[in-house]
């Protein structure tokens, strides 16, 4: 069984002569364990490829089937179930934590979010990311990679068979985004987690077992 | 509250500044209500007194306006046999009211609501001298005796004093105070034998006799028993004691005001709260955003939010009434005219929490219509 699969989905903004296809009858499987990477210039469609595929909106046409649920005819609730069951997000800048939590609280913080603690601790997580020194600390007095290293524990708490990264190196030098990326991979293989990142930093390509390109909406 | 405790924590110093704004709040609506309380025991704490004694109604001149209805309305005697004909009334007796100034035997003025009874009647205090049979073209023979709201034995007047009324030179023994306190329209009653006041409302000097038909005259009947609803008399215009109140001078406009700045508290405090949420909200608006994306049901924000909301408002309120019933029962040892009633200041913190809570329900609600799309890209 496929952990995300999209068949033909389309999705646009705006109308008449103006109206952009954000995805072209975009069709896509991830098998758990697999990183695949999705590169392409800004405006090309990536966002929107995660949002689709991440259960934040509905395609327009098309169907998109996640950890075998197809969400097309979903409630804004149900959506959010499936998010909280199924799916990781590590967003842009994980400095956006929640400020007044330490490194451990944000871990806690998830698992209440997503309602699920999933076969790792806190401290497991932790030690996975590399982290445990640092469980005290707050956002403000961690660096860009240690909160992007946070931002992935938090994703991994509930055990999601889907994990959905958006620009992860954005904010970081080129020796700690490669760091980032090789723990996302092997997070990825060794836990069977089906793994989506959206970059447009080609040197961290390698870690990925697939590359997609992205233009104009369409996937090749 | 997961995130709430640690948010208050983290960001105290902003939290810190909103509870003493509504402790503040909350000291204020506390003393207007001691305040509140205090002006209704000035206004109208004898006619309280009379309605634990058993009045019920009371009947004025027919025609006299609301305000300051006691003071102008004169009613005959015998009017009181009319009003005990009516529906439900059981009992029913003249009163007069004048409000006199005298003085004591040491020349200490004392502002004084002369009330004339029937010594017999319900409303009477213990001990009234009886009224004596008058010889007409003669002043009454009833003892000149006064007995006087107990407040005034605070201000240093003994039993035996002479009080005298000005100008008629009447001179009245105090013979007993009678319990708690007694004011009408802030001034200390005096209860005297209804001949009595007869004689000083009629204006005649000591010694000498009031015209007949003084003699004739109270200012209304009080009534008990159980009226019946809409009771009428001819010739008498029946209101409830409560009704009554209003004809205390001072008393309708006292508590008007009082209940208006009332009510700009607790708009003010919603509005305040749900400013202070409002802005919070915003500064958040990205950690809110994510927590979106990560599936958080809109109950778990909205218990996030509105349980930070009921922490702040219920410690600050707390602490803001221990304050001003601490503050109170200074107030109360000073002249100010100001009584603790528990009920009336709980009434007002649970209408400050809940005009709190409405602001910030207001202002937080935008939590659950944060569109989680925004966590993705640099949209933040």
């Amino acid at each position: 069984m496929t952990a995300l699969t999209l068949d033909n989905v389309s999705i646009s903004y705006g109308d008449g002569d103006t109206r952009v296809h954000a995805l072209n009858e975009v069709s896509l499987q991830v098998n758990p364990g697999e990183f695949v990477g999705v590169v392409g210039p800004s405006g090309s469609g990536k966002s929107t490829l995660l949002a689709v595929a991440g259960a934040l909106t509905r395609p327009e046409s098309g169907s998109v089937r996640i950890a075998g649920e197809e969400i097309t005819g979903f409630s804004e609730a149900e959506l959010a179930r499936i998010r909280r069951e199924h799916i990781g997000f590590v967003f842009q800048s994980s400095g956006n934590l929640p400020s007044a939590l330490k490194a451990r609280d944000q871990l806690e913080f998830a698992a209440r979010i997503t309602g699920r603690q999933g076969r790792r601790s806190t401290a497991e997580l932790l030690d996975a990311v590399g982290m445990t020194h640092r469980a005290g600390h707050r956002p403000a007095s961690l660096s860009g990679g240690e909160r992007q290293r946070i931002g992935i524990a938090c994703a991994l708490v509930g055990d999601p068979q889907l994990l959905l990264v958006d620009e992860p190196t954005a904010a970081l030098d080129r020796q700690r985004a490669q760091e980032i990326v090789g723990l996302l991979a092997r997070e990825c293989h060794d836990y069977g987690v089906a793994g989506v990142m959206v970059t447009h930093d080609l040197a961290v390509l390698d870690h990925c077992d697939r590359v997609l390109d992205m233009v104009d909406g369409r996937l090749g | 509250m997961f995130l709430a405790w640690r948010d208050m924590l983290f960001a105290r110093t902003r939290f810190l500044l909103m509870g003493l704004v509504l402790a503040l709040m909350s000291i204020l609506i506390v003393i207007i209500s001691g305040l509140t309380a205090g002006l209704v025991n000035d206004g109208v704490s004898g006619l309280k007194a009379m309605g634990e004694e058993g009045a019920e109604v009371i009947a004025f001149e027919d025609g006299t306006q609301t305000d300051s209805a006691f003071t102008r309305s004169i009613v005959p005697v015998t009017a009181a046999a009319d009003l005990a004909a009516a529906d439900g009334i059981d009992d029913s007796t003249p009163m007069g009211l004048s409000i006199v100034n005298a003085r004591n035997q040491d020349g200490t003025p004392v502002d004084l609501t002369l009330i004339g009874v029937d010594p017999d009647s319900f409303i009477a205090p213990e001990g009234m001298p009886a009224l004596a049979e008058r010889t007409p073209g003669e002043p009454t023979p009833t003892a000149r005796e006064i007995i006087l709201s107990s407040h005034l034995a605070d201000e240093g007047i003994e039993v035996g004093d002479i009080i005298t009324l000005d100008r008629l030179e009447t001179e009245l023994e105090v013979t007993a105070f009678a319990d708690g306190q007694r004011t009408f329209g802030h001034v200390d009653m005096g209860y005297v034998p209804l001949d009595i006041w007869q004689e000083a409302h009629a204006g005649a000097r000591a010694g000498e006799p009031a015209p007949d038909h003084a003699y004739e005259e109270a200012s209304v009947i009080v009534g008990a028993g159980t009226p019946a609803e809409g009771v009428s008399v001819d010739g008498l215009d029946v209101r409830t004691l409560e009704e009554s109140f209003q004809s205390s001078p001072g008393y309708g406009p006292e508590m008007m005001t009082l209940s208006m700045i009332e009510w700009f508290l607790y708009i003010i405090t919603a509005l305040v709260t749900g400013a202070f949420f409002l802005v919070w909200t915003i500064q958040r608006s990205g950690d809110i955003a994510i927590m979106r994306a990560m599936g958080a049901t809109r109950g778990f924000l909205l218990r996030d939010s509105l349980g930070q909301a009921v922490v702040i408002l219920a410690l600050s309120i707390a602490v803001g009434v221990a304050l001003a019933v601490g503050l109170g029962l200074w107030l109360e040892s000073s002249p100010m005219p100001y009584v603790t009633e528990f009920g009336r200041i709980f009434a007002g913190a649970g209408m400050l929490f809940v005009s709190g809570l409405i602001g910030a329900l207001v202002a937080v609600f935008r939590v659950t219509r944060t569109d989680p799309l925004t966590a993705l890209g640099e949209n933040r």
